[in-house]
């Protein structure tokens, strides 16, 4: 195995150890957790046996493996963000309905 | 009872006479909405005598609306006017425009600044972003206006209790539109002046109004 290869098995099983331990505090939820430690898994596995990204790539009909990857990881990627910016926009339209509570609490004494 | 809405940020030097212009064409039920002003806004609007309604943070004149249409609601209105904070709108607009509210059934007025010709619109605002907005808000809504994103607008209580703004920010205003239209309500554009002290929403602005619209679509 390279060294990148330890490292980066290292990095993943840090990871999931991290999930795991987010789950257990309340943080996460089921689904979230196995949902990460596919995720992870996937990941390490395409680590340690770099040809199975080559089926990864013949059902994509690419040629390499590591291009598969890729693309896969940047699909992923412009998910999780448009993810985060649905998740901000209602935590903004949450604040929007306690500042609007403050601002009308004394409505009636006007 | 009629209730002129005034959604205003760090609009300090410009509210006092906003309110007096309001006042001196008789609309005395005046709330301004001060959108977490970080000057004396709110201040000036309560010695200027209006009713304020403070956000603690700036939301956006979308959220500074619905809280202005939340109040009225509350205070018992019958009709709510929006009617912009920087001295851009002319008072002696909203009578003719209630008037024509009245005469041709309708439940809202929209102001254009483009129906008559008292406005001097900026050359680029005029000839580019406004036919842009035309046809992004026609995607968006299904409705043809000749001004999309016009401050000015009357809403009568059954329009008031039914719509909820969502969006806090410029896109508000296709989102008023495109609530009205599947309300099933009545509306009609009507000319309004409209001064220019600074240039408005810009190209940067509409790309904003865009992401927030589609975004909006997802989040319920």
């Amino acid at each position: 195995m390279l060294f990148i290869q330890g490292l980066l098995v290292i990095f993943f099983v840090f990871a999931i150890v991290k999930v795991i331990a987010r789950y257990r505090s309340g943080d996460l939820t089921g689904k979230v957790m196995i949902f990460w430690i596919i995720f992870w898994l996937l990941a390490g596995t395409a680590v340690i046996l770099p040809n199975t990204t080559f089926y990864l790539a013949r059902i994509f009909g690419v040629t390499r493996g590591a291009d598969a990857v890729v693309y896969v990881g940047l699909a992923l990627v412009f998910y999780l963000v448009f993810r985060l910016m649905a998740r901000q926009e209602k935590i903004n339209r949450d604040i929007t309905v306690i500042v609007r509570q403050l601002a009308l609490k004394d409505i009636d004494k006007k | 009872m009629i209730f002129v809405v005034v959604p205003a940020y760090n609009e300090e030097k410009k509210i006092g006479r906003v309110i007096r212009g309001l006042f001196e064409h008789g609309w005395q039920n005046v709330i301004v909405v001060d959108d977490g002003s970080n000057d004396q806004t709110a201040e000036v609007a309560k010695e200027a005598g209006a009713r304020v309604a403070k956000h603690t943070l700036n939301l956006g004149q979308g959220a500074a609306l619905q809280t202005g249409n939340d109040m009225a609601n509350r205070l018992g209105a019958e009709v709510v006017v929006h009617f912009d904070g920087d001295g851009q709108f002319n008072p002696a607009d909203i009578a003719p425009a209630i008037d024509k509210m009245r005469q041709a059934g309708v439940q809202a007025i929209l102001g254009s600044k483009v129906l008559d010709s008292r406005s001097q619109i900026p050359f680029l605002k005029k000839y580019c972003i406004l036919p842009v907005g035309r046809v992004i808000n026609f995607l968006f809504t299904g409705v043809w206006l000749s001004d999309a994103h016009n401050g000015f607008r009357i809403l009568n209580r059954e329009v008031l209790e039914k719509i909820n703004l969502e969006h806090n920010g410029m896109a508000h205003n296709t989102e008023i539109v495109s609530k009205l239209k599947k309300g099933g309500f009545k509306f009609l554009e009507i000319p309004v002046e409209v001064r220019y002290n600074e240039f408005g929403q810009g190209v940067m602005g509409g790309f904003k109004i865009i992401k927030d619209l589609i975004l909006g679509f997802f989040i319920k």
